[in-house]
């Protein structure tokens, strides 16, 4: 039986975890995170802090349904999280991953990596595809940088192609690992801007507000854009509600993620 | 009174044996199922699929046909050249052309290929898809609903299979008409209708069937092994030396295997 059919309520849900256990991708022996709790409603930006080695990415990837949870349920839009099943192809496709540093395909370029997906689930050529992907380069301040190889590319520039090729096919789930993560204030800013857009209904997306999860180990660019909080520490997943819970949360964790020095991200 | 084997030394037999099974197991598996994404995908994302498995033709074929011309001129000079060259000598030029066919057409021409390929090619996947799998492409593939075994391996199966074969025939080629050359100039007393006459005559349909068969399988072969190590397990960026060593004996095992069965198979036809 499936979430939905056993809770009614699960079935508004996008993401919905009961008792899961995170494991590393790397040694799936090694638990992270156990017993996690979550639930995300449509349209919910969430930003989940951390230190580093606390298992955001771990957290992350298995959100994307890269790694089976070590054990309880995780569903997404009230049926179990599609993994690698073909027939559920499109159903995977409704949730797309930024990664910590880009992790962009070297050898392809700009164009190419954002139009990745598209050419390869549409069966488009990199011509046919074009129409599609220059909007979305123009969106992201990447037209002039469209024949060019990531190599060739600060990480800043290399964060957008990322964010463009996850933004490719809409899809209603978004999530970013750390996408703050060395980028100067102007970035920084454009990226804020750009995911509050997202969140209230971007016209890329059709004006249809995109489900966001980020994770971050800092709090604080995140005020006012960030709708609810959460937290890893020891081997926990802690919701924290919203930014005011945050700012009046005692936990020493909590202030620690909120007192980062300035200019280390 | 039986020797008592030293308990550290049958661990370690036993330690290599299993190693051996888990990699045989692994090996098979990843075939399998290469085979089976390859069968079910293959007109699936054609547009960016098709050319990646073009790209890979021409770097395993295309690409290596000047430095397979020189080892087939090579080729020429060691085998055929003084082959004739000696046969003359004791009168036996009448078994020329069964001596080519079994040493160039069945033998040396198809391994040396897929050595050559293993060496120029197969070393190249494994540090490709090392890094990539070290740098987490594939988890991003697999983010994008990509399979990876459709992205990566299938195009290089592809290609190896279509160059190790293509290559083959080039160094078969190249060897015969070099090996005449060297004859020539050597002034042995044979004229060229004489010698393709023989070569074609000991040449049968049965030597053109295994020979697309063998090096199909050989460039098979060599792409799962060098892309299973390269993929197939979690690496980090310096274990991809390690991958690429291993990679490479076992190619050539499994290669050097597979050549036996097919000589097994010239001799019961």
């Amino acid at each position: 039986m499936t979430a939905a059919a056993s809770n009614p309520a699960a079935a508004g849900l996008a993401l919905e975890m009961r008792g899961a256990t995170v494991t590393a991708m790397a040694d799936p022996g090694t638990i992270l995170l156990e017993g996690v709790d979550w639930s995300v409603a449509p349209g919910d930006f969430w930003v989940v802090g951390g230190l580093q080695g606390s298992g955001k990415t771990d957290f992350l990837l298995m959100t994307g349904g890269l790694t089976a949870p070590g054990s309880g349920a995780y569903h997404f839009f009230g049926k179990g999280m599609p993994m690698f099943e073909e027939h559920r192809l499109g159903e995977r496709l409704q949730l797309s991953m930024v990664f910590d540093e880009a992790k962009l395909f070297n050898r392809l370029t700009v164009s190419e990596n954002v139009s990745l997906p598209l050419r390869y689930h549409r069966n488009l050529t990199v011509a046919g595809a074009d129409a599609e992907v220059r909007p979305l380069l123009d969106l992201t301040e990447l037209a002039s940088w469209a024949d060019s190889t990531p190599g060739a590319m600060a990480l800043a520039w290399r964060k957008r192609v990322g964010l463009a090729r996850a933004l490719m096919l809409k899809p209603r789930v978004l999530l970013l690992d750390n996408p703050l993560l060395g980028l100067d204030l102007r970035h920084r800013g454009w990226w804020l801007n750009f995911l509050g857009q997202l969140s209230r209904g971007h016209p890329w997306m059709e004006g249809r507000p995109t489900t966001l999860v980020v994770t971050t180990h800092d709090f604080r660019p995140w005020q006012g854009v960030g709708r609810q909080f959460a937290v890893l520490k020891d081997r926990r997943f802690v919701v924290l509600g919203s930014w005011q819970q945050v700012n009046a949360a005692g936990d020493e964790r909590v202030r620690e993620l909120l007192a980062v020095e300035a200019g280390s991200i | 009174m039986r020797v008592p084997v030293p308990r550290s030394c049958a661990h370690y037999l036993g330690r290599r044996l299993f190693r051996f099974l888990r990699t045989v197991q692994g090996l098979g598996a990843f075939a399998l199922i290469t085979l089976g994404v390859m069968i079910t995908k293959c007109r699936a994302s054609s547009r960016v699929i098709h050319p990646l498995a073009i790209h890979e033709v021409s770097r395993a074929g295309l690409r290596l046909l000047p430095m397979f011309l020189f080892v087939a001129a090579a080729l020429g000079l060691v085998v055929i050249g003084q082959a004739v060259s000696w046969l003359t000598r004791v009168g036996a030029i009448n078994y020329l052309g069964t001596i080519m066919v079994i040493v160039v057409v069945r033998e040396l021409g198809p391994l040396i290929a897929a050595m050559l390929l293993l060496a120029r090619v197969g070393t190249a996947n494994v540090v490709d898809l090392g890094t990539a799998r070290a740098l987490g492409e594939v988890e991003v593939l697999e983010a994008l609903g990509i399979d990876p075994i459709h992205y990566f391996v299938a195009p290089r199966v592809f290609g190896m299979a279509v160059g190790v074969f293509s290559l083959t025939v080039y160094l078969i080629l190249g060897a015969i008409v070099s090996g005449y050359l060297w004859a020539f100039v050597q002034e042995v007393p044979l004229q060229p209708a004489e010698y393709f006459r023989q070569l074609a005559g000991a040449l049968s349909g049965l030597d053109f069937a295994l020979l697309a068969v063998k090096t199909g399988l050989f460039g098979f072969i060599i792409a799962i092994v060098t892309c299973y190590h390269g993929l197939a397990q979690p690496l980090r960026l310096e274990e991809v030396s390690h991958a690429t060593v291993r990679a490479v004996a076992q190619s050539v095992i499994a290669c050097v295997l597979l050549d036996a069965v097919f000589i097994v198979i010239y001799l019961i036809f």
